[in-house]
């Protein structure tokens, strides 16, 4: 069992990297944490969490691996071709209303989702308008996001989900096909900031129409959940948009009053207090 | 009353199976059951739920982030997400598939273990692959409980083989006897 020692060891190590690092996995929800820094324990070849803490204390080479490993970074394009159609049918609407659209993609992993709605917007003849902050608290994450680089090997799967989400044209009208590799079109880029921004650490940055936040926060405890939907709050536009992921809900926080529902089985809410 | 959960893991052919099974338990189970089975990640429609709850006298829900375990209810995980057990609550992730699958039956079974031990009871059903065998030793190496589904009552054997071949197994029992088992195991235990 998770026993006493092992928690020990774990507190031990968030704890430690936190103050060494100043990255906070203190409040991430432990079984799945707990799961990781196991295949950590083995990846590095050692035996307990304490060793573990030693080697990342002392070789920096190890902590960037133990903060890939950490953040799990699994993504994809057009990932719930569901959420992107309800985004075209229920969001894009409510945005054609606004000269300027500010959309914060947070947690956005090697970018797989911003290409997705940097499409989206482009479609909908919402682009030349809006400015996309996607942001990851990882930046090995973030340069693989910058160039726009995708396995071919996805481009099967990614090309199902995108026709499934509403699609005007065909996926690859958007790449170009080098190798094993796509190459997504620079243009899908000219409004796109990448940068580093950590959800537990860092503050609020300016004011969005859209917020996205899908598929991250599961990996937080209740309570760094509820922290940041304060941050999200503090960051959203009064009638702007949250976009969670499909198993995730605003449920005990202290803002669940404060959004409409607007799609409940793809967990789009509108701020409206 | 032992604070117990029963955790189920199913693939191909997994449908039928675990309808066999909860059919078979009363309204007045006590243990929350906690399912994996296999699917297309496409499959979002909450179809797997609403089927199950027509055939079963227990609450049938599909688990959302931090859902609390709540005894006497039938949790299935959603597609696409792996399921773990929590202190308490249920936790997902989106982490890579294991041995091909999300969810994968030895992710929920390994973190089922390690947060409750020896009041695990772990059920492995018909299935083409061989998920669940390494969960099953870790239940079994925590106490817990392992039963396994006849392979011969199985629409795929492969997968209870598999766990059978660990030596995990306490019991290895037809299909229509495992909702039994578990109702009388729950009544003993009360
Ligand atoms: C599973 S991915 C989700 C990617 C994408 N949003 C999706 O749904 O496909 C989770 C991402 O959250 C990031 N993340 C985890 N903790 C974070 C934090 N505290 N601040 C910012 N990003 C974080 C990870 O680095 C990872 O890239």
């Amino acid at each position: 069992m998770s026993t006493e020692l092992e928690v020990l060891e774990i507190e031990l190590l968030t704890e430690g990297i936190f103050r060494h690092y100043g990255v906070d996995f203190r409040h991430y929800a432990y079984a799945s944490l707990r799961r990781r820094i196991w295949n950590c324990v083995r990846a590095e070849k050692l035996s307990t969490v304490t060793q573990l803490l030693d080697r990342v204390l002392h070789d920096t080479g190890s902590m960037e691996r133990l903060l890939l490993q950490l953040s799990v970074n699994v993504t994809s394009m057009f990932r719930d071709p569901g959420f992107y159609r309800a985004f075209r049918e229920k969001v894009v609407p409510m945005l054609r209303s606004h000269p300027f659209i500010r959309i914060w993609h947070a947690g956005c992993s090697t970018g797989e989702e911003v290409y997705s709605m940097a499409i989206l917007l482009e479609e909908e003849g919402l682009y030349e308008r809006s400015r996309i902050y996607a942001t990851d608290m990882n930046e090995a994450v973030l340069a693989q996001a910058r160039k726009g680089i995708f396995s071919m090997d996805m481009m099967t799967e990614y090309t199902r989900n995108y026709a499934l989400s509403g699609a005007k044209a065909q996926l690859s009208d958007y790449y170009l096909a080098r190798y094993d590799f796509a190459l997504f079109r620079q243009s899908l880029r000219r409004n796109v900031v990448f940068a580093h921004h950590n959800l537990v650490t860092d503050g609020s940055f300016n004011e969005f129409n859209v917020i996205l936040c899908r598929n991250v926060m599961i990996y937080f405890d209740r309570e760094l959940q509820s922290s940041v939907h304060r941050l999200f709050y503090a960051s959203l536009r009064r009638f702007g948009i949250l976009a969670l992921g499909r198993k995730e809900s605003l449920r005990g926080t202290d803002h669940e009053g404060d959004y409409l529902e607007l799609d409940p089985v793809e967990r789009i809410y509108r701020r409206m207090a | 009353m032992q604070r117990a959960m029963v955790i189920v893991g199913a693939s191909l052919g997994g449908f039928d199976a675990i309808s066999a099974l909860l059919s078979r338990l009363p309204a007045s189970f006590p243990w929350p059951v906690v399912i994996v089975q296999h699917r297309s990640a496409e499959d979002t429609a909450d179809t797997l739920q609403v089927m199950l709850q027509r055939l079963c006298a227990l609450p049938v829900r599909e688990v959302e982030d931090k859902d609390p375990i709540v005894a006497g209810h039938v949790y299935v995980a959603p597609p696409d997400y792996h399921l773990l057990i929590d202190r308490g609550a249920f936790a997902l992730s989106t982490e890579a598939r294991v041995s091909h699958a999300r969810p994968s039956i030895d992710v929920l079974f390994d973190s089922a273990a390690a947060t409750l031990g020896s009041s695990v009871v772990a059920v492995v059903l018909t299935g083409a692959n061989a998920d669940g065998a390494l969960g099953v030793v870790r239940v079994k190496s925590e106490g817990g409980l392992v039963l396994v589904q006849d392979p011969a009552t199985a629409e795929s054997p492969a997968m209870p083989l598999a766990a059978i071949a660990t030596a995990a197994a306490d019991e290895v029992l037809p299909l229509e006897a495992i909702g039994d088992y578990l109702s009388r195991l729950a009544a003993s235990r009360m």
